[in-house]
């Protein structure tokens, strides 16, 4: 489905993707681990299209996103949910979800399933994005992107800073996202929530995907764990 | 005439003028705060508009206050034009870096001033009001027109705010504002979007010149002051903030118009300047900016 497939990306002159191919099917979740630095977000950033791709192709479904401009990637059905949220602080949750409905063009119902799925964002509308605790902020960030009502959801560590309750409650959201047949890459560092919610796992180091397996495969033996992730 | 009824002519000019500033200021806001661009360029598209004002006046076989209302649509528009061009050719090129953009609209500012100088000429010409009457007030006449202008201003600032808050374009320019990496994640044009905004500030610097046009005459050099002004507006307002903006013109048009009537019009922009320097010092963000 979302075929990434050698490429080479990076900042300025600088290279952080090395000839990196990955793939995420419908209906799984990919986890994507790696240590700080191993250029995960850069990953996802170039599936976005906001880091240049020097060689290579990304594709999804028979286009190629890497010769599209970014704005226009989005609309081919992937959507982002990036490291550290990044909402539109300063506009309320109600235009954040605003914003992630111009996409695709999607109305009402688009809107009325995605707060069906974070009831919490539907009593505070009118809130200032910046004002809503770390939870509800990555609530927004999710709901945002789901308003794209993507084929491909990418999700960057998303339960980074939050308490056990509201890293329970991302993981079955990505869980009952999973059962509509959803692609999602999910970059997540603890194993645990990644035993829980992959389908594969995929071990990233210096630009390169080292390994990718089942699920299963990191169950019985948790050696990868200690060599790409140190634990 | 005595303190009172003189106190109230200048409070009448001030308003008037902070009224106009407040349009070129918020102009120049809006392209601050969405492409980081500091337009120094900016007085010379409120130059263009009074010169274009002139010109659809002068050879519209119209009466004047047919002419008059026929270049406050086209002279904006005309000026919005110029200036998405600007951008594309121009700033897009550079990535808008913001010293390149400052060089590149210091640039802008002589051609476009040359080129008014060379086709409009370096005489100042008038254009007919589109009305003339006199309000009499007890102790003097006053303009209605330059009440008028007052009003037009208003009502002008109240569509651009209704647009920026209300409508789905001033959402994405908004959302731009905020991150623009983001904001292509969720299909937003940004290209688009900062020509789209180039092109409404330089709009709103080209409407502001088209209700003085008939007070002031339009001129080639005519873009200095009110790039000045919208300078110290819109830096004592805070960058990008549109309600610091227009509060701040209106203490600087209103403090202008009263200072320059009592005292001094240089003395006015002595303290506006020194306005500015307190405000850099003690508050870098302005009153209502956000701090960076
Ligand atoms: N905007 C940027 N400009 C230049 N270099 C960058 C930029 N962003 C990231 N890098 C570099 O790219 C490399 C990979 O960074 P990336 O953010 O992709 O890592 P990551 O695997 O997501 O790490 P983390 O687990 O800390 O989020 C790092 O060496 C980083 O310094
Ligand atoms: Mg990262």
């Amino acid at each position: 489905m979302l075929w990434v497939e050698g490429v080479t990306a990076g900042y300025g002159n600088g290279v952080v993707l090395r000839d990196l191919s990955f793939k995420a099917a419908k209906g799984q979740v990919t986890c994507i681990m790696g240590r700080n630095g191993a250029g995960k977000s850069t990953l996802m950033k170039a599936i976005m299209g906001l880091v240049p791709v020097q060689s290579g192709r990304i594709l999804l479904s028979g286009t190629v996103l890497s010769d599209l401009p970014a704005h226009q990637v989005p609309g081919q059905g992937i959507a982002y949910v990036p490291q550290g949220r990044r909402l539109f602080g300063g506009l309320t949750v109600a235009e954040n979800i605003e914003i992630g409905l111009l996409a695709r063009k999607r109305g009402t119902r688009t809107r009325d399933f995605v707060l069906d799925l974070f009831p919490r964002l539907g009593n505070r509308l009118d809130q200032i994005a910046s004002t809503l605790s770390g939870g509800e902020q990555q609530m927004l960030a999710i709901a945002r992107a789901l308003c794209i009502e993507p084929e491909v959801l990418l999700l960057d560590e998303p339960t980074e800073g939050l308490q056990p309750s509201m890293i329970t409650a991302i993981r079955d959201t990505v869980l009952k996202l999973r059962e509509t047949g959803l692609a999602t890459v999910l970059v997540e560092q603890r194993v645990d929530a990644v035993l829980r919610m992959a389908d594969r796992v995929a071990f990233m180091e210096q630009g390169q995907i080292k390994a990718d397996v089942p699920v299963a495969q990191v169950q019985a033996d948790s050696a990868l764990f200690k060599q790409f992730v140190g634990v | 005439m005595s303190f009172g009824p003189f106190l109230l002519l200048a409070v009448l000019e001030g308003t008037v003028m902070a009224a106009v500033l407040a349009l070129t200021s918020v102009g120049l806001s809006l392209v601050f705060g969405v492409m980081r661009v500091v337009n120094v360029a900016h007085g010379e598209f409120y130059m263009l508009g009074a010169i274009l004002a002139w010109f659809v006046t002068y050879y519209l076989p119209f009466p004047p206050a047919l002419a008059w209302v026929a270049a406050l649509i086209i002279a904006p528009l005309v000026v919005a034009a110029i200036a998405a061009l600007a951008d594309t050719f121009v700033l897009k090129r550079l990535n808008y870096a913001p010293e390149a953009t400052i060089v590149a609209t210091i640039g802008l500012l002589y051609m476009v001033q040359q080129a008014a100088l060379t086709i409009y000429g370096p005489d100042a010409r008038p254009v007919a009001a589109p009305f003339e009457w006199r309000i009499q007030l007890p102790w003097f006449g006053y303009s209605g027109y330059k009440l008028f202008v007052v009003g037009a201003a208003g009502v002008i600032l109240a569509a651009v705010w209704l647009f920026m808050t209300r409508s789905t374009a001033g959402l994405v320019m908004r959302a731009t504002q905020i991150d623009r990496d983001t904001a292509q994640c969720f299909g937003i044009n940004v290209d688009r979007v900062y020509a789209g905004t180039f092109a409404l500030g330089a709009a709103l610097a080209a409407a502001a010149a088209v209700l003085i046009v008939p007070i002031q005459q339009a001129h080639y050099l005519m873009g200095h002051d009110p790039l000045l002004l919208s300078f110290i507006v819109v830096i004592i307002g805070g960058l990008g903030s549109i309600r610091g903006t227009l509060v701040a013109a209106l203490v600087i048009g209103l403090s202008d118009g009263i200072i320059s009537m009592f005292f001094s019009p240089t003395l006015a922009k002595i303290i506006a300047t020194l306005l500015v320097a307190l405000v850099l010092v003690f508050r870098p963000q302005g009153l209502f900016g956000a701090r960076a």
